[in-house]
């Protein structure tokens, strides 16, 4: 057991930390700081300063811009990036699409997607779920048939994040409506801008608009778009899933909001109960930063550990709690949300409730928190 | 940054395992055990003694094996397995903790020589009626005589004060120095349990384990180390310690529990089917592995600030763990009770008895709210906390 890290990770963390901090635009950084919403150029422009830098995709193969980090460096990256209020990765580039192209992808796909997607040149979309397939996520029912060169694509998607922004949309599709529902179904690629693609945004609790409905109505896809083999797009789903859960407990950033939140707090700090919820809240995070530590240390050749459920189901509760302090600390001026420049109330306090509203999000997706508790109970404690 | 054990530690934990496991891994041992005084096996002590587990902490020269606290928490987290009710925190870990901060030489080649062979128990006196969790004495008073010392008060509970072949003894120095702020000083005193003037009326408490009231009455006393010294910084940092190895048993103890939870729902057949069969049980099972697992990282990571730190960073380090483990044994402990149904009410089957020891450990060193409280009046003094710092 050793507390410190070696002088070499120390030297890394202080690289990260200096690079983050000096070569991100500050008025990116401040965008994040103060919890409002960044641009699309302003992702964009992120994701490729980072990628110059060979910083955006370093859980990828090494050929195509990874780097051959220990799962430690990976954790530090990751949480440096979070501290210093950098955009991450566009998740659905980095950590979703772009592992399973490189990991079953054909040579074609690779050199014809990868760079562009570590770049983010290209914007990707996911489109897993659909109203009948939420956590049952094997029950999609859009289809692709072949016809020719092509599959025909007809079915909705739905919950597509950002999907305004999307160039291109990896879905799951039945390509065996008679198959056992997990194996008839395949992983492709599809381009947004394809005819018979039409985006539409739905509307959330917090008067934003984040998610969309993606429907498909007789979209031609080139053969040569499906990934590794037919039928087998439950399996790379599931791998896709396993890397999703590691990176989604936000624990770098929730504790930036919690540092935060200590300055919007003022006076109120001095009150004893206040001051109890944030060292309570300040200790869970820490017992989660320390398990993230303990869990990435001991997941070998890139595998997600199975106690990655924990930090799934325990990072997004922290995340949600945090918000909620922040609001309760706004109080009264947390009703101000649709108060404009001109009030006299806090950007902050203004913020507070939609960032609160749109974060119970947080334990639904990524496999909702009941997911991961199955998983735990299941594969962890074979219940 | 490295949460696993060396070689020698995988050893040492196979080692005690073992030893203990043999003695206790059927729960009718522990009952028959503690169902008598002195409450622990005379002659598991011995052969932790023979293992080197009584000196662990100890310099070779102070007759110890010069094992640090990565150590000690691997031995407290084997106890607490198998909830072996052998005084190895409070007697070896905690009063062998002051002797060695406190003690001159020639009483820590005495007092520890002899704690680690096994001839003698050692019992720290130091809780009093009325307080809280505190490194000062105020109840038990010292009175220097000139050539020697005499205390007089009472003190309780003193964990295994009954069985204890010597006491270290915290009392307040009423003609001796003063802390910095003007208060008079705690001193740390060896007592002779069978001097005159000492009084002593053991009992068990709720988990198995043992605990006396004692009553001096200008009972003679050594002091330990240079006399009239103020002890509360080394009385506070072998809280810390005492606390950090508590952690440890204290994971221990619901490992345990969590593991016979799981196999009782696996096995426990009820309406025909075993209850893995009902998600709402299993849901809860997730959430006391979700509960078990951040506490552990905590307790792993307060025992290597405790190796590698010192003063107030092992203080707070201290202080977080005991938070996050107070939470989490009060959690796993109710739970696997509920989870077990009527028969983890009964003294006979072990579960029950895990959650009275998690208990105990809670409120012997500090609980979850005390550290809390602790912890909420330093949290506005810093940014953000920072473990890799």
């Amino acid at each position: 057991m050793q507390l410190e890290l070696s002088p070499e990770d120390a030297a890394f963390r202080e690289e990260m930390r200096t690079f983050f901090t000096t070569r991100i635009p500050q008025e990116i950084r401040d965008t994040v700081a103060q919890r409002r919403e960044l641009t699309k150029d302003q992702i964009v422009e992120s994701q490729r300063i980072l990628n110059e830098h060979g910083l955006a995709v370093p859980n990828w193969p090494v050929e195509w811009g990874g780097r051959d980090w220990s799962q430690l460096r990976r954790h530090i990256w990751h949480e440096e990036m979070q501290r210093a209020c950098v955009p991450l990765p566009l998740a659905f580039n980095a950590s979703m699409v772009g592992p399973v192209i490189a990991a079953f992808g054909s040579q074609e796909l690779k050199e014809r997607f990868l760079p562009k997607t570590a770049s983010l040149e290209i914007w990707w979309s996911q489109g897993f779920s659909e109203p009948d397939a939420g956590s049952d996520l094997a029950s999609v029912r859009t289809t692709a048939v072949r016809d020719g060169a092509d599959y025909v694509v007809n079915g909705q998607k739905t919950w597509t994040t950002l999907g305004q922004y999307g160039d291109w949309i990896f879905c799951l599709v039945r390509t065996d409506p008679e198959a056992k529902k997990q194996r008839g179904i395949s992983f492709l690629l599809i381009d947004m801008t394809s005819p018979g693609v039409t985006v539409r945004p739905i509307e959330l609790i917090d008067g934003g608009h984040e998610v969309n409905e993606v429907w498909f109505e007789d979209v031609r896809v080139p053969a040569e778009n499906l990934v590794g083999e037919l039928n087998a797009g439950w399996d790379y789903a599931k791998f896709l899933l396993g890397n999703e859960r590691v990176g989604v407990a936000p624990v770098g950033s929730t504790k930036r909001v919690l540092a935060q939140a200590k300055e919007y707090a003022g006076d109120q700090l001095q009150d004893p109960l206040t001051a109890a919820r944030f060292a309570e809240l300040e200790n869970e995070l820490l017992a989660l930063e320390l398990t993230a530590l303990r869990v990435t240390a001991s997941s070998a050749d890139g595998k997600p550990h199975p106690a990655s459920s924990v930090l799934k189901l325990r990072g997004t509760e922290l995340q949600q709690a945090v918000s909620e302090l922040v609001v309760d600390l706004a109080g009264p001026a947390s009703l101000a949300s649709g108060a404009g420049d001109e009030s006299d109330l806090l950007g902050w306090a203004r913020r507070a409730t939609p960032i609160y509203l749109n974060l119970r999000k947080a334990s639904i997706y990524g496999g909702s928190n009941e997911i991961q508790r199955r998983i735990i109970a299941k594969t962890i404690l074979g219940l | 940054m490295d949460f696993t054990y060396d070689e020698e530690q995988r050893a040492l934990r196979e080692a005690v395992r073992g030893l203990v496991g043999k003695a206790y891994a059927d729960f009718e041992n522990r009952r028959r055990t503690v169902a008598e005084d002195p409450g622990f096996a005379e002659d598991l002590w011995g052969r932790l003694s023979e293992m080197g587990v009584l000196g662990l902490p100890f310099s070779e020269e102070d007759g110890g094996m010069g094992a640090g606290p990565i150590e000690v928490g691997i031995v407290a987290t084997e106890l607490g397995r198998v909830l072996a009710p052998e005084p190895f925190l409070t007697s070896v870990v905690l009063a062998g903790g002051l002797v060695a901060a406190a003690g001159s030489a020639e009483q820590r080649t005495d007092v520890l020589g002899a704690l680690a062979s096994g001839e003698s128990v050692l019992a720290f006196a130091h809780a009093e009626p009325g307080a809280r969790w505190m490194p000062t004495a105020s109840a038990v008073t010292a009175t220097d005589n000139g050539s020697s010392w005499s205390l007089s008060g009472v003190k309780e509970p003193v964990p295994h004060g009954a069985r204890a072949d010597r006491l270290v003894v915290s009392a307040t120095l009423l003609d001796g120095s003063s802390t910095g702020s003007g208060r008079p000083g705690t001193g740390l005193f060896l007592v002779d349990p069978a001097a005159d003037g000492v009084t002593r009326h053991g009992y068990t408490t709720h988990d198995g384990g043992r605990a006396a009231r004692i009553a001096f009455d200008a009972a003679p006393a050594a002091p330990l180390g240079e006399a009239g010294q103020d002890r509360t910084p080394e009385i506070a940092r072998a809280l810390d310690a005492a606390r950090i190895a508590a952690c440890n048993e204290a994971i221990g103890a619901m490992q345990f529990s969590l593991e016979a939870t799981t196999a009782y729902l696996k096995s426990r057949k009820q309406f025909g089917v075993t209850l893995n069969a009902f998600q709402a049980l299993n849901f809860r099972a997730a959430d006391l592995y979700v509960s078990l697992e951040l506490a552990t990282s905590v307790a792993a990571w307060a025992t290597m600030v405790l190796a590698e730190k010192s003063g107030d960073e092992v203080s707070d380090a201290a202080a977080r763990a005991g938070l996050q483990v107070s939470r989490a044994g009060r959690h796993i402990g109710q739970e696997a009770i509920q989870l077990h149904g009527g028969i983890g009410m009964t003294a006979e089957y072990s579960i029950g008895n895990y959650t009275s020891h998690l208990t105990a450990l809670d409120h012997l060193l500090g609980d979850g709210d005390h550290y809390l409280r602790v912890l909420s009046k330093s949290v506005g003094g810093h940014e953000e906390f920072d473990p890799l710092a």
